[in-house]
Formats: C-alpha cells, structure tokens, sequence
C-alpha cells in the first residue's frame, strides 16, 4: 500500500503473528473471539473464499526453486468499525477459521488491543508451535542413520 | 497500519453482482448510447462513482493496468485491492482508464489506441459525466444502432467529440468509452459515429 509504508520491525512482528493465527486451530480462535474481542463489530471487505495456492520448495532450502503442489488456501479480509482492516490467509477451508484470524489481525494493530491478544494468545501459540517443532525435530532425529559407520561386508 | 483513505468491500453477492455488471457492461458496447443500469455497491467507493466502481470490478484484473486521473487517485487502494491490478501513471500503457469528467482527461491521443494488428490492446475510457439522459444532443449512428440514437451527457462539449471523431479515421485503431453517472452506464465504441446537433434545441428532455 502506498499511503503507509511499514517499517521492516512493524512488518516482521505482523508477519509472527499472522503465522500464529494462521496455524491456531479454530476453537482456540473461537475462545478467544468470546474472552478478548466480545462484542467487536466488523464488516467483510473480502469474504472469507477458498482457493487453491503454489507451494515452492528449494531442496535444502538453496537449491533451485520447484513447485512442491498445491495448497488449499481460505483468505479473508474485514474491517473494524473504526476502519482498520485486518487480512488472514489460512490453510485448509475452515472460513470462520479465516474470518477470525482476519478481526486478530486487525485488533493487534490497535496500541490498545495489541498487549493483551499478544499475552493471551499470540505468545502462548508460538511457544506451542516451537514446542511441536522441536517434538517432532527430536522425533526426526532419533531415527538419523549415520551411514559413515556401515562397514561394507567382505564376502 | 490503517491507510490514508478506508477501503470499502466489494459486491455484497460478488459472484452474481459481478456478473450483472458484466452483462451490463457487454450490452451498453453492444448497443451504443443505449442507457444500462449496473448493480449497487454497499458503500461509496472513495474517488470513483458507483456505476464506474462496478465495471472496475467487473473488467478489471491483475493483468491490466489501470490510469487514474487525479480526482480518481482515492480509489488507487480499492482498485489494488479488490481487483489486483497495477496503477499506471502513463496514460498509453493503461488498459483502463478511470476519469471524473472531460476535463481532467488528457487529449485522447494520449492513450494507448492499439495497432492495426492488435486494436484490441488500446485503453478503455471509463468517464465518470454529471448527467447522462436519453433524447440530448448526441446523435449517435454506427453498428448497433438501428437507425439513430440521441444521448445527451454533460461535459462534452464539441473539442472532445470533434476530437473523437477524428480518431474514427484511424479505425480498426481507436477508443472506447463507457460514461457512467450514478449506477447508470452508456457505452460509446470506436466504431460509433457521433455527431452534435447544436443550433437546435433539445426537443425532449
């Protein structure tokens, strides 16, 4: 958007809690829809609508770029009553899932609201993200074969 | 992170909404000077009119670029937005073009008018007019028109008609317009003669 050009810091803290929302499953969303944001009023700028988006991969994460597939993919946009518009892309066809985390994204960006959704639900969602990244790493790495201790057999 | 001016929501029924203004938008170039009626949006579009926020979000996508006249530029982020296209500031490179009246307009020639092997690569006018009424001055004659129509709109006055009578000369090359004024649109087609009936008085109006 031209009329406001975010700084890279605004940019990389919206971008942590849009992941947050985007992998919080619904009910957990729904929850904090009644305990943090009873009552919000908003309007849909972009329906809740599901679609299919390109995945890329780099093998090893700097090879050359391949599509890995398709994802399905269920977007939203909505605006506040105060006119602030919030925007959420989620994987799968949950819309109400979408449509949450669209008003989350909006009413972080309010100095007011931010503390609050931040404590109550951003923070514990990336602990709880990095706590089964780290699950299943350890889970992966268990299973590691070390293939330079295979001695080739004499026969 | 709230921008300078707010965005309004598109069609409230997108898929068929969109489809009526397509419809709309078909047959006012199909039936030159002929007066359509395009589906209402549920807010005011910053910097557009109604009628023409509809064909914007009918035709327009993300591999047309659009040029806005500076009275329009409040609607750069709905345009973005809702149909993803880019803004363009050079007029020729514009597929479609959003102006509020023939005043703000640049000289025509100043579009793109597409080529003799291409003419379908030249920009559409999409000109916003303060009146827009049947039985005016216009008389329009041309494919799609049985014998003569009369159209009347406000603002364009005869250095823009003689204007786009001259670029009748370059056909297959050329422009085409829609005029808009409320949620009403009329089509004018390079292929539409237009000539002005000025001594005489408006007969019905």
């Amino acid at each position: 958007m031209t009329t406001h050009t975010p700084s890279s810091a605004d940019h990389s803290a919206r971008q942590r809690w849009m992941s947050a929302l985007a992998r919080a499953p619904r009910e957990r969303l729904e929850t904090a829809w009644t305990t943090l944001a009873a009552g919000k009023r908003f309007t849909h700028l972009r329906p809740p609508e599901t679609g299919l988006v390109m995945t890329r991969g780099r093998a090893g994460g700097s090879g050359q770029r391949f599509n890995l597939g398709e994802i399905t993919v269920t977007r939203a946009a909505i605006k506040l009553a105060d006119g602030s518009v919030g925007h959420a892309y989620v994987a799968g066809r949950d819309k109400r899932q979408a449509e949450l985390a669209a008003v989350f994204d909006a009413l972080l960006q309010h100095p007011e609201h931010h503390d609050a959704i931040e404590r109550e639900l951003i923070a514990p969602l990336v602990a709880a993200h990095a706590t089964a990244r780290l699950d299943a790493a350890r889970k992966a790495a268990a299973t590691k074969v070390d293939f330079f201790t295979m001695v080739r057999g004499e026969d | 992170m709230k921008p300078a001016t707010e965005l309004a929501p598109s069609f409230d029924d997108p898929v068929h909404k969109g489809q009526q203004a397509f419809r709309a938008a078909l047959d006012a170039l199909a039936r030159p000077g002929r007066i359509e009626c395009l589906p209402g949006l549920p807010e005011r579009v910053p910097g557009l009119g109604a009628a023409s926020a509809a064909v914007a979000l009918a035709l327009v996508d993300f591999e047309t670029p659009v040029w806005l006249d500076a009275t329009s530029q409040e609607a750069a982020d709905f345009l973005r937005f809702h149909c993803g296209c880019a803004i363009v500031d050079d007029p020729r490179r514009a597929h479609f073009a959003f102006a509020k009246g023939f005043d703000t307009l640049p000289s025509l020639d100043s579009f793109a008018l597409g080529s003799d092997e291409a003419p379908e690569d030249s920009t559409t006018l999409i000109v916003e007019v303060e009146d827009l009424f049947t039985e005016g001055r216009l008389v329009l004659t041309g494919p799609g028109i049985e014998r003569q129509h009369r159209l009347g709109v406000a603002g364009f006055d005869t250095d823009r008609i003689a204007e786009r009578m001259h670029l009748a000369e370059l056909f297959p090359r050329g422009l085409d317009v829609f005029l808009t004024c409320g949620q009403r649109v009329a089509g004018l087609p390079r292929t539409t003669r237009i000539h002005s009936l000025r001594s005489e008085p408006c007969t019905s109006r």
